[in-house]
């Protein structure tokens, strides 16, 4: 059992309704109790689809238990087929339809429908949202794409047409992949090449069984469209571009790949300044975003990518980087090691608030999770990954990838900081009652504020919120705390707010190691020299 | 605990005034029980809900009410894994685990509810006495209860109802010659219930406890004297659970709208033998009150064709007060669950005619609004923007729980939330 106050990814059923309501033609009957349908609202509300998910449960309750649920099982997808007639099914069970074993793929198969079923088997007590969103997509890739071509059939060769690729990986519910296809389409189809499917989102199953027809797979997120590109690759010996265009560098590196792979110059698309990030980036007003420690956590895709916009496209220093997908560890464990770093893999929120604490971090890049931990902490924070909420499904173009989700990317990480020379006045003037370390940036809205006014105790305990748990310093660190001396404690206010944390970290660290008893002011500023910034 | 029987006749049944009731089954777009954490965590201000269930509860909580919330919650879930289910770790122990991690983080909390989900009611992990065997371990500084919040047992709504009950047995005994004492049960917003003690206390009733309380500790007696007043239609359980210790149903509407609200008064007011002039007395300025903020509605509602989609179990009354009050007409009244004990007087106030149906069966239903085009459908969150898509105006119902809508003063309030997606839609060029 593990305790669970927030949770990264949705049970795996998640996943499978993320692929069919992507898909057009689809429809999904899921065996689920009575409540489970509150995945719908996923759709309809937090992505504000305007239709319901395809999605068919059959809602058993209690009562349902002590008769026949498999035949409630068959009598929704035979209802469902009636009603929707759609090209094809996928039919699988939700975690407590999983306990009571009614194997949904072989009822549906006893319906002989006239269509393509195809059974999931998605474990829910082990597996995950993206795990299910990537076996879903597989199976139907496998069930739709076709036979392969015949052994020793050369691959059809572009005489005079242009390239043709696939885009792969797309889904509802995808953080900005509704923007990223959109700008991965454009970018494409100004270097010279013809996008044969996308897949799932938009897709019919009948579009699916076109996928063979194209020179190549673009895979634009990993998590979901991998394993499909892998089957793909294997069945038609399509090649697969899995460099995830996400920064400026990352972009190039994509456009390259894929010109190398079809014979095109890419020249006259990466000519001229395709992203504004470089300059903006370059400015001397962007000086002061030299290294500044930032905490990265996300899924394995957005996590690795931003780890290297944020060091070598913004000049942050990444002091954290961490994923919850762990069938994707290597991966950011082989990234954190270019930043010299130890990776954070885990689905575990309270084990991520703990690697953030330590790491002293000036900013937080995550997921939705991280803002709460962020708040609590008083970091300033964006969000760079799913899971996310209805505000990060923006009505404006705001792509991840490709040159111009560079240039959000830009305003994105760089908006949460607090302004320069605010920066700079903080740290030479320290008593201003209205801009203070407790105050929030002064383009943004004041959570803090100078101290309130005093509440009546009655309104007060009427107000009072429950005490955030304290942050349960260790035994140990509370003895090298009380070591301050009352001077050096003092000083250390003193210190702009956003990198007092790692200032007493590393004095402590030094006193540590020098075995001092007591810190003092000096010993505060021999730790500065000894450190450097 | 909270099953059901079966429906014993799907056919449908006449009233005496005129009201059809019919039930249907089949697909069922509601919540679980185990969305009542979301208002009840904030209501009980030292309660802690722990679920324990699957990856999908954690989901489902988090979807519902998480990500709307920035502070820290009061509620978590105990997430079984394969291990637990193959029996490679004994689950009671894990649970154990679970609990004291949890209490080492939280020691401000005074109350745990362990709540039980489909998963762990299928496989029957026994919360009772889990919560029995953490209680003895964690006691005094915490107490620890179980319900069940499963969605194959209760929806939506009916989590509060077991929740409560829960709570019934751990009321402290009120002795059968106390003098009478009113319970007003049902979660309320604060400032309700504030409200209702000052109205109370006009009429002379005295003393009024409500359930739940605010902390914890300060559960309110019950016995054979207590009379209790359900402020909520969905506590069959809770009402079943008070009456096993002694205490005696106040029958009235819900107080709902300026006419719900004078009758669930004068109902208490009845019981407790108050005066009738000062009854008219106490609530002579509510009542007038609720007129003044009603009548700019009125004329927005009036005729206004209304359709209700299961939720809640607040159908049944915020039709009897969008037709008694506003003008509306009633296209059909679903509801996820009916009691007709409690709910014979609101039945009783509905128009003659009215449809209401009992269960549901999800996409004849929607082919049935479709086919009604009604002006406002009030339905779930899965529903609202597929059907405003398709041109009809809807009012999500999980707002109707997460607002002060009972009493005088929020009778203004409560008809505006009907009547603000009409205003809107009027207001919008685009």
């Amino acid at each position: 059992m593990q305790l669970t106050v927030w949770t990264y990814e949705g049970p795996p059923h998640i996943g499978a309704m993320r692929v069919a309501t992507a898909m057009r033609g689809l429809h999904y009957v899921l065996h689920a109790p009575q409540g489970d349908t509150y995945a719908d609202l996923l759709f309809t509300m937090i992505e504000r689809r305007d239709a319901r998910p395809p999605v068919t449960y059959t809602t058993f309750q209690a009562r349902d238990l002590g008769s026949d649920t498999a035949a409630i099982f068959k009598d929704a997808v035979a209802a469902a087929y009636e009603r929707f007639k759609p090209e094809a099914m996928i039919v699988g069970a939700s975690c407590t339809a999983e306990l009571i074993q009614d194997d949904p793929g072989g009822l549906a198969k006893a319906l002989a429908l006239p269509i393509p079923v195809i059974p999931l088997d998605l474990p829910a007590y082990q597996k995950k949202e993206n795990w299910g969103a990537s076996e879903t997509f597989y199976r139907l890739v496998r069930a739709l794409s076709g036979p392969p071509p015949a052994a020793g059939t050369a691959r059809a060769s572009a005489d005079g047409r242009r390239p043709l690729c696939n885009i792969l990986g797309p889904t509802a519910l995808g953080f900005r992949h509704r923007d990223d296809l959109i700008e991965i389409r454009s970018l494409l189809d100004r270097l010279g090449i013809d996008v044969n499917v996308v897949a799932p989102m938009g897709a019919s199953p009948s579009d699916l069984g076109r996928l063979g027809a194209a020179d190549f797979n673009v895979v634009l997120y990993p998590e979901v469209a991998r394993v499909a590109a892998q089957y793909l690759q294997k069945t038609f010996g399509q090649p697969m571009v899995e460099t995830v265009p996400i920064g400026v560098a990352a972009t190039i590196r994509f456009v390259e790949e894929i010109a190398a792979l079809t014979g095109i110059d890419p020249s006259p698309v990466l000519a001229g300044a395709p992203s504004r990030l470089p300059w903006y980036s370059r400015s001397v007003d962007s000086t002061y975003l030299t290294g500044k420690r930032v905490f990265i956590f996300g899924d394995a895709t957005h996590a690795v990518a931003m780890a290297r916009v944020a060091a070598t496209e913004l000049g942050f220093r990444v002091v954290g980087l961490g994923t919850y997908a762990r069938e994707f560890a290597r991966e950011v464990r082989a990234e954190a090691e270019v930043h010299g770093i130890e990776a954070t893999i885990t689905d575990d929120y309270l084990d991520v608030e703990a690697a953030i604490q330590a790491a002293q971090p000036e900013m937080v890049l995550g997921t939705q999770m991280e803002r709460h931990i962020a708040k609590r902490l008083g970091l300033p924070c964006a969000v760079i990954s799913a899971p996310i909420h209805v505000q990060d499904f923006p009505a404006r173009h705001s792509p991840q990838m490709g040159f111009e989700g560079a240039n959000v990317l830009f305003d994105t990480l760089v908006h949460p900081l607090m302004m320069g020379l605010e920066e700079h006045l903080l740290g030479m003037f320290r008593e201003d009652p209205e801009f203070h370390d407790g105050a929030a940036p002064s383009h943004h809205t004041r959570h803090g504020g100078p101290s309130p006014a005093p509440v009546p105790e009655a309104a007060q305990a009427a107000l009072a919120q429950p005490a955030p748990p304290p942050s349960q310093p260790t035994a140990k660190d509370t003895v090298v705390v009380s070591l301050w001396d009352a001077a050096a404690e003092k000083e250390l206010k003193k210190i702009p707010f956003f990198v007092r944390g790692k200032a007493r970290a590393n004095t402590e660290r030094f006193a540590r190691e020098q075995a001092l008893p007591l810190i003092t002011v000096e010993t505060l500023y021999d730790a500065k020299a000894h450190f450097g910034r | 605990m909270n099953a059901h029987a079966p429906v014993p006749s799907l056919d449908a049944a006449c009233t005496d005034t005129g009201v059809t009731i019919r039930q249907e089954r089949g697909q069922r777009a509601v919540f679980c029980g185990l969305t009542g954490i979301v208002w009840l965590h904030r209501k009980i201000q030292d309660a802690f809900f722990l679920v324990v269930g699957s990856r999908t509860c954690a989901h489902l909580i988090q979807s519902a009410a998480g990500v709307m919330i920035f502070a820290e919650p009061r509620f978590a879930t105990a997430i079984m894994d394969e291990r637990d289910l193959a029996g490679i770790t004994d689950m009671n122990d894990e649970l154990d685990r679970v609990v004291r991690r949890l209490i080492e983080r939280r020691p401000d909390i005074r109350l745990l509810f362990l709540v039980g989900s489909c998963p762990s009611e299928v496989i029957k992990l026994d919360l009772t006495r889990a919560a029995q065997r953490l209680s003895r371990r964690v006691s005094p500084d915490v107490r620890v209860l179980s319900y069940s919040g499963s969605g194959i047992e209760t929806t939506f709504t009916q989590g509060e109802d077991a929740c409560l009950a829960a709570l019934v047995p751990e009321m402290p005994r009120a002795e059968a010659d106390a003098a009478p004492a009113l319970l007003v049960v049902g979660a309320l917003a604060d400032v309700v219930e504030d409200q209702f003690s000052r109205l109370f206390s006009e009429l002379g009733i005295a003393p009024v406890a409500f359930l739940p309380a605010r902390k914890a500790d300060e559960l309110p007696a019950v016995g054979p004297s207590t009379r209790y007043l359900l402020a909520q239609p969905f506590l069959t359980d809770t009402a079943r659970a008070l009456e096993e210790r002694g205490a005696g149903r106040i029958a009235a509407p819900f107080p709902l709208g300026s006419e719900g609200t004078t009758a669930w008064l004068r109902a208490a007011a009845d019981a407790f033998g108050v005066a009738p002039e000062r009854f008219e007395a106490a609530t002579a300025p509510g009542r007038a009150r609720a007129a003044t903020a009603l009548a700019p509605y009125r004329q927005r509602l009036a005729d206004k064709r209304v359709f209700f989609f299961p939720d809640s179990q607040l159908e049944i009354p915020l039709a009897r007060f969008l037709s008694r009050e506003m003008g509306t007409q009633l296209v059909e009244v679903g509801t996820p669950y009916l009691h007709r004990g409690h709910l014979a007087d609101e039945i009783a106030m509905l128009p003659a005619g009215t449809q209401v149906v009992e269960g549901q069966s999800l996409d004849d239903q929607m082919d049935r609004c479709r086919a009604a085009r009604p002006d406002l459908t009030v339905c779930g969150l899965g529903l609202a923007n597929p059907l405003e898509a398709e041109g009809l105006a809807t009012k999500w119902s999980i707002e109707l729980l997460f607002t002060p809508i009972q009493g005088y003063d929020q009778a203004g309030d409560l008809a505006e939330l009907f009547a603000r997606p009409l205003v809107r839609r009027t207001r919008l060029e685009v």
